[in-house]
């Protein structure tokens, strides 16, 4: 499912499945994406923030097109306790990696890979440093 | 004081083309004579074997090679290296002034960041900025390369970097009457493209800086953000477009002007160290 931004209308609640992973995507080209990601991100119940959340930051093939300052994501990454993950959406090989990755991520929220829980993500977050 | 002026007059409002620029190797000040006389016959035999410049004029191109000692940020940086083209026509009579056709200069403000990592032989001068035809530029650029082993490549301005350019110079004071503050924007993705120009008045946009800026002289991405985020929020108010979406590619203040293809104009000598130790930094972060 595909959203601009949250809330998510409420008229289709009772027709929503549950919800899995929320993957929010920031353009490195459009402060005003980031923005939005901001301000989508209050309208998220905290249980997501158990892995089933993560960032997916496009456009970073071309640095001279960079309107964020990624130091900024990363710290949106921290503060959420959700991976960030970077990714060039117009190279083919790239854009197919990184859907792998993301249904990997989903099947893990999803719960259906036994023996592993969501919840690894925050942990494998943390840097080695921390411990 | 004024000496110093003239001598970076020729800097001043002019559209300079910036390259980053790797170290130089085995580069000798004492030798800009010899280098100025190879670099002259260099541009020469390129000339002969069909590379004309321009076509069906006679034209003698003289090189000259000249430091600047003054251009510098602090003693630890090499002097700003100058190089001129100019021309005299053949045909013209003995005493007809030369022409300047090209300049280019190479320079390192503050640039200890490269400088101190850098084995011995090296010159650094990261920073190269031109005005004239592209041709010369070429012409030049391939001769400092297979002499001094260094690579050049244009340096492009991303519009985090135009953000912050825009937000330090217009909240620099200046002893004389400034012009508007302008960004200029690039829509994407639109079937014919659009360029949005925003003029903010000076005196506006130095107020606001000052209310965003908390320590003189310091400068932190946190309040670049916000002073953008007024402007763009006060747009929005107005014309309901999210500017924040757009791509930056251009500001002009009243100290200096920069274009994302990499294209600077410096209109006052006030704040030149300034600009340059911050163009410096760009040339040195593309090189690393």
């Amino acid at each position: 499912h595909i959203a601009t931004s949250l809330p998510l209308p409420s008229e289709r609640d009772h027709l929503r499945p549950r919800i899995d992973l929320i993957v929010f995507m920031i353009d490195i080209k459009s402060k005003y994406s980031l923005k939005n990601v901001e301000t989508s991100l209050a309208h998220v119940d905290a249980s997501f923030f158990l892995g089933k959340v993560c960032f997916l930051v496009t456009g970073v093939g071309r640095v001279n097109a960079c309107s964020i300052d990624t130091n900024a994501v990363c710290k949106l990454g921290e503060t959420y306790c959700s991976p960030v993950l970077f990714c060039e959406l117009e190279l083919e090989g790239v854009r197919a990696a990184t859907a792998q990755r993301l249904v990997r991520m989903l099947q893990i929220s999803a719960g259906h890979i036994p023996g592993v829980s969501a919840l690894s993500f925050v942990s494998l977050m943390r840097k080695s440093n921390d411990d | 004081e004024s000496a110093d002026a003239q001598k970076t007059a020729f800097l001043l409002r002019k559209a300079w083309t910036l390259y980053s620029v790797t170290p130089l190797y085995g580069f000798r000040r004492a030798r800009l004579r010899d280098y100025a006389r190879l670099l002259s016959a260099f541009i020469a035999a390129e000339r002969q074997r069909g590379l004309a410049v321009e076509v069906g004029v006679e034209l003698d191109i003289k090189v000259a090679l000249s430091s600047l000692a003054d251009l510098r940020g602090s003693q630890l940086d090499q002097a700003a290296l100058l190089v001129q083209l100019s021309s005299r026509s053949r045909a013209s009579s003995r005493n007809s002034e030369d022409k300047l056709v090209w300049s280019g200069w190479f320079c390192s403000v503050f640039g200890d960041d490269l400088s101190e990592n850098v084995p011995e032989h090296f010159t650094c001068l990261p920073l190269f900025l031109t005005h004239g035809a592209e041709s010369y530029t070429s012409l030049v650029g391939s001769w400092f390369q297979k002499t001094f082993d260094c690579c050049f490549r244009r340096l492009a301005i991303s519009p985090l970097n135009l953000s912050w350019m825009v937000a330090m110079w217009a909240g620099c004071k200046l002893d004389r009457p400034a012009s508007a503050v302008e960004l200029v924007f690039s829509v994407p993705r639109l079937s014919q493209p659009l360029d949005i120009s925003y003029a903010i008045h000076p005196e506006d946009a130095q107020a606001l800086w000052d209310t965003v800026q908390k320590t003189p002289g310091e400068i932190t991405q946190e309040e670049v953000d916000v002073f953008m985020d007024c402007l763009y929020a006060h747009f929005h108010r107005h014309f309901k477009i999210h500017l924040s979406a757009a791509k930056l590619v251009k500001v002009s203040t009243a100290v200096a002007a920069a274009h994302c293809d990499g294209i600077v104009k410096i209109e006052h000598s006030q704040y030149l160290p300034g600009v340059l130790m911050l163009l410096t930094e760009l040339a040195i972060s593309q090189i690393q």
